[in-house]
């Protein structure tokens, strides 16, 4: 059984006009110590699924069905206090911004010592010795020095690994990490992504990375969750979708990348933008950007197919498994390429 | 600190010295104070030679620097009313005042921050409504107004024959509503000497009775106002990341609540604050007058209608003090609250 399950998730927001689902149908899972990728573009519902594993979706949102299992139990059906005692301590978080996470009146060393205690019949020279140990794990210079300043007097990238030092405080068996470098300098990136990698793979600490940078996915990640308005639509090895994505969404992504352009010309991308959540289109949600849609895609929303060892939802795909003939609205020409078997033991 | 103290100190010779230029200018249009301190029996002539022997009759400029020159060791002149030093008649009524306005700060401190942040969290109970919906009529309703409804209320005490009483429901609802008054409502009841001129009503039960509606009715502005700001500062904390993060390492509500939420709800409540003290004093005038409470602002208000411009004068140089003292402290404060500033002179 793996270590974290989560099945049919829908997450809905009630809002003046009406419901607004944020996520529809969400499954994955994570074994412990693995690392998944969350990718898409901004509105695809990836902060949304981090947020709600721990239930800490802000107010009109709430967890309309399925489930959340961790280590055996249900974590969304769970007693608040139950829930809190797994939040920090045996799933921990990573945010986006490092420059808004820790709050700006309290010391590092009382917003670290404070998150041990709250787990942990501790004293605070002890949970002080913790908190020093975990910052000499992400490499901060003089680290006695920094448990006794503020959030202000650190740069971005020290806040981060702070942040991380925090996440790690209790040798969580998880950590979601929501965007973590997406507000930091370029030349800070690679720096957090390499010790948020060394430090999981060290103390196989399973990861979450929620991210739209592919190249950061295929660098850290054993597994990715393609996802585009509330659903996910492909999944599999990381591997296997970096090299062959099946869903032309995915295909999109990774075309889009600086690396696949010829030199000197446009960067690709994919036309159109995704859908707000209250206007999401019949059928599958990516058909009016879909090279490929075809009538079935306008009416019917999309199965997993099993591809190789990836599950992709697309109708092309599909038919493409099926042998089928496939014929685009677009160019209303017959598409012929070839979908790997799903293997059998996958 | 010390650069910062002597910072604020330059800053207050500056508006003292600004304060003293105004109200000086318009002792001109106060009135004739002859007029009050003479009887009618003084001929015009002999109020001449008066208005010669206090300098009256001079230039504005020789006037003013006389007044500075002996502000300068300490004296503010002579009150015409009270035949004393102005300074003397001033620190007599400062106790009074100044303990008006620390039981209404104490009233506005208990009850705002817990009022403010129940209705910051749960924004949609129908108490927190039922505050929202009061401070606005908090906020509207003047000072003097409450004052008078309050001794109407509780001191004088009112007779409620609005429905009919020979049902017996109608008696119980009179009754309910009707109320035996009682409470002081005039000057500051019993008081026991501290030292100097000050004497203290805060170690009496009868001082601490007679202080009840009139800190009841000076917090009555300043109270809603620091609700509504307090709950408007936390429902915006509240929403920050590090709220969230503080939730997503596994800390407790009260503790999110009370130290990391509130601690940054503060920081503008107390720039805030500091200068409400500052115009409660003010408000006092008003307070003081409905109440009989023989402080300052009463005394300033007698002060105008008999043309006594040297207690005029020290009144007005007196709230310059409190104000540029209590905007010293709210900084000390401020700094001490909020890590990310740094006094002036205080090592980085």
């Amino acid at each position: 059984m793996a270590l974290l399950e989560v099945n049919n998730l829908d997450v809905r927001f009630a809002m003046r006009g009406g419901e607004v689902c944020a996520l529809r149908d969400v499954s994955f899972s994570l074994e412990r110590g693995e690392r998944l990728g969350i990718v898409g573009e901004s509105g695809a519902g990836k902060s949304v699924a981090a947020f709600t594993i721990l239930n800490l979706i802000a107010k009109p949102g709430y967890i309309a069905g399925g489930e959340i299992k961790f280590d055996g139990t249900v974590l969304n059906t769970m007693k608040p206090k139950a829930l809190q005692s797994i939040r920090g301590n045996r799933i921990s978080m990573i945010f986006q911004d490092p420059m808004m996470t820790l709050n700006p009146v309290l010391t590092i060393g009382a917003q670290m010592i404070e998150c041990l205690k709250a787990h942990r019949r501790i004293s605070t020279k002890d949970a002080r010795a913790i908190a020093l140990h975990k910052l000499n794990q992400v490499f901060i210079p003089s680290p006695e020095k920094r448990l006794d300043q503020y959030p202000h007097e650190l740069s971005g990238g020290m806040r981060q690994r702070i942040i991380i030092a925090i996440a790690l405080l209790l040798d969580p068996d998880i950590i979601v990490a929501d965007e973590p470098t997406t507000a930091l300098d370029v030349t800070i990136q690679a720096e957090i992504m390499e010790l948020l990698l060394l430090l999981c793979e060290k103390h196989n600490v399973g990861l979450i990375l929620i991210t739209h940078d592919l190249g950061v996915v295929s660098q850290v990640t054993q597994r990715t969750l393609v996802m585009y308005a509330g659903r996910v639509i492909e999944q599999g090895p990381t591997r296997e979708i970096i090299n062959d994505a099946q869903h032309p969404y995915t295909q999109g992504l990774i075309n889009a990348l600086p690396q696949m352009a010829t030199p000197g010309s446009r960067l690709n991308q994919i036309r159109g933008s995704m859908p707000t959540l209250t206007k999401i289109p019949a059928g599958c949600a990516f058909n009016p950007r879909c090279d490929f849609a075809s009538d079935i895609c306008l009416q019917e929303v999309p199965n997993f197919v099993g591809s190789g060892n990836c599950k992709v939802a697309c109708h092309m795909v599909d038919a493409m498994v099926k042998g089928q003939p496939w014929t685009p609205i677009l160019t209303d020409k017959p598409v012929t390429k070839t979908v790997p078997l799903p293997e059998v033991n996958a | 600190m010390i650069a910062f103290l002597i910072k604020r100190l330059m800053h207050a010779v500056l508006v003292m010295f600004v304060i003293s230029i105004i109200s000086f200018a318009i002792q001109d249009n106060l009135g004739d104070p002859l007029r009050e301190m003479t009887g009618q029996a003084v001929s015009e002539a002999q109020r001449e030679v008066m208005r010669d022997e206090m300098g009256l009759n001079d230039p504005f400029i020789t006037q003013y620097l006389r007044f500075a020159g002996n502000a300068l060791q300490g004296d503010l002149g002579t009150s015409y009313f009270y035949k004393q030093p102005a300074t003397e008649v001033i620190l007599r009524h400062l106790p009074a005042t100044l303990e008006l306005v620390m039981a209404s700060s104490l009233i506005i401190i208990l009850l705002s921050a817990p009022i403010g942040v129940f209705a910051a969290i749960r924004p949609r109970n129908w108490l927190s409504r039922l505050f929202m919906g009061t401070s606005i009529i908090g906020i509207s309703v003047p000072v003097f107004l409450t004052a008078i409804l309050l001794i109407q209320v509780f001191a004088i005490g009112v007779t409620v024959d609005w429905f009919p009483s020979d049902t017996q429901w109608g008696s119980i609802l009179n009754g309910m509503l009707s109320t035996d008054g009682g409470m002081p409502s005039y000057g500051r009841g019993e008081l026991t000497h501290v030292a100097g001129s000050w004497s203290s009503g805060f170690f009496t039960a009868d001082g601490l009775w007679h202080l009840v509606l009139p800190a009841i009715s000076l917090a009555s502005i300043m109270l809603p106002l620091f609700i509504r700001l307090i709950r408007a500062e936390m429902m915006e904390v509240l929403q920050s990341d590090y709220i969230k993060f503080a939730r997503a390492k596994g800390l407790g509500l009260g503790r999110i609540y009370f130290l990391h939420a509130l601690k940054n709800t503060m920081l503008p409540v107390i720039t805030v604050g500091g200068v409400q003290i500052g115009t409660m004093v003010a408000y006092t005038i008003l307070t003081e007058t409905v109440f009989q409470w023989p402080g300052m602002g009463l005394m300033f208000l007698e002060a105008i209608t008999r043309s006594d411009i040297p207690l005029i004068v020290a009144y007005l140089m007196m709230v310059g003090v409190i104000f540029v003292v209590t905007n010293t402290l709210v900084d000390l404060i401020y700094g001490l609250v909020n890590p990310t500033v740094k006094l002036a002179g205080k090592p980085a």
